[in-house]
């Protein structure tokens, strides 16, 4: 405490506490006739910073000694007065730090929250359309089921990034097939993992998983019934499997077949879903007021949205399951290794085209 | 249930479904795509429908429609004809009720 620590402030929270406490001594002072000291400190508080005051506390232990001969008790308590003093200057010093600390971290925080929500937009033109419509305004349950999802999906993209260049590299270094396996069975474990997501997540909005907000751009192009087409997996994986042997290429050759058949008969049943729906809502006359009949039997037709989702979701199951037990470790690696390179390259297509120059407008 | 029991054990591609059910509609593109004219149940329009209904899921159908069985035997709903198509396995089993025209 006695350390040559000032005594006065120099921000202006704490000015005031001193000049308050010297008001007082000021009044001591002038009521045993020593006003000329009492107004020099006060001038000193007003003007001067740290460095004036070990000045004015020598001015002030003069006062106070001159007053030696009084009852010791001013002293103590003038004493007092300057640790009390010495003590809200150092608190006021710790709460500004405090504050503009807090300040620091709120001015981070909403510099990411500003690229989040870039990134957000880029990813989700539609997402004006669906807030309006949909979880918004739901019950908790739902939005949170949505939220959880979103947050499981971020989670799950950035494992299928380590995962993809762990088997770049262990591909590249030529390891051991027992190893190699384990990444296989990993790679295909974290897609099924995503399967059994969006199974949750359907059942809390089927439309969410449906309209493919959740991917980026690209992605959502080629988007059928809420995921990738199995096809379209099989176009993309064959070519980077060279060489197949003859018994492979006929397996392969058939699982492109019924693949393609299964994904055509569930299209049809999808067109049809569409169909009933539609008529569903649009029947009934239209000079009633009241459409809820119509409305509430199309609600129930709906419901077998939940079940297509879940079977395109299986079939995509399947032809991964299949392509694993027609391949060889290796190849199944090399596989999976295009397919998730696939799936990053749409993602960073999005992200270019959503930040490409803005057409010049034509003259 | 007798019923359903009768039905099943009949020749060939047994199908039960729901007139109102997409999904038994997907079932019935793919037979056609794979040349087979299953013979189809529709149980809402059968005035034993609901009775059947029980019937088909003791039998272990998670879902009463669609419930395939062929020759006798219960293939499964949407997901076990899926995985049995996929897998190679429908095929050969249908081969004998195939009729190209």
């Amino acid at each position: 405490m006695n350390s040559p620590t000032p005594q006065f402030v120099p921000s202006r929270l704490g000015i005031y506490e001193p000049i308050h406490q010297i008001g007082i001594w000021g009044e001591n002072f002038k009521s045993n006739g020593n006003p000329n000291t009492s107004t020099s400190v006060i001038v000193e508080v007003d003007n001067k910073l740290e460095n004036e005051s070990e000045t004015t506390s020598h001015e002030m232990l003069t006062a106070s000694n001159n007053y030696e001969q009084e009852a010791s008790k001013p002293i103590d308590k003038i004493q007092r007065r300057l640790a009390q003093n010495r003590e809200a200057a150092r608190k006021s010093r710790l709460r500004k730090k405090a504050y503009v600390q807090q300040l620091e971290n709120s001015r981070l925080k909403l510099i990411q929250l500003e690229q989040e929500l870039q990134r957000a937009r880029q990813q989700g033109l539609y997402m004006g359309g669906v807030l309006e419509g949909s979880h918004i305004g739901f019950s908790g349950t739902v939005n949170s089921g949505i939220a959880a999802f979103e947050m499981e999906y971020g989670r799950w993209v950035d494992v299928q990034h380590r995962q993809i260049c762990e088997l770049r590299t262990a591909l590249n270094v030529h390891i051991s097939d027992i190893e190699l396996r384990i990444l296989v069975e990993s790679g295909i474990g974290h897609y099924f993992e995503l399967f059994r997501m969006k199974s949750t997540v359907a059942k809390a909005d089927v439309f969410y998983v449906i309209s493919g907000v959740w991917k980026t751009s690209a992605e959502r192009f080629f988007s059928w019934i809420g995921g990738f087409r199995p096809s379209e997996l099989l176009k993309v994986l064959v070519p980077q499997l060279d060489p197949l042997t003859e018994q492979q290429i006929l397996e392969v050759c058939n699982l492109k077949q019924s693949c393609q058949q299964a994904e055509d008969a569930l299209s049809q049943g999808m067109e049809k879903l569409q169909e009933t729906v539609s008529s569903t809502v649009a029947g009934g006359p239209v000079d009633e007021v009241s459409y809820i009949p119509q409305v509430a039997t199309a609600m129930e037709k709906l419901e077998a949205l939940v079940s297509f989702v879940n079977q395109a979701d299986h079939l995509r199951q399947e032809t991964l399951q299949q392509m694993s037990r027609i391949l060889t470790t290796r190849q199944a690696a090399r596989g999976l290794l295009a397919l998730g390179e696939y799936f990053h390259r749409l993602r960073a297509l999005s992200t270019l085209w959503a930040t490409r120059p803005p057409e010049p407008s034509l003259p | 249930m007798d019923k359903v029991m009768r039905l099943t054990t009949e020749r060939g591609v047994v199908l039960f479904s729901k007139s109102s059910c997409c999904l038994c509609y997907a079932v019935k593109i793919l037979f056609q795509e794979l040349g087979v004219t299953p013979t189809i149940h529709e149980i809402d329009q059968d005035p034993e429908g609901r009775e059947m209904e029980r019937a088909l899921m003791r039998l272990g159908c998670k879902a009463p429609v669609p419930a395939v069985f062929i020759g006798g035997k219960l293939v499964g709903s949407t997901n076990e004809v899926m995985s049995l198509h996929l897998g190679g396995g429908l095929i050969p089993l249908l081969r004998p009720y195939q009729a190209f025209c």
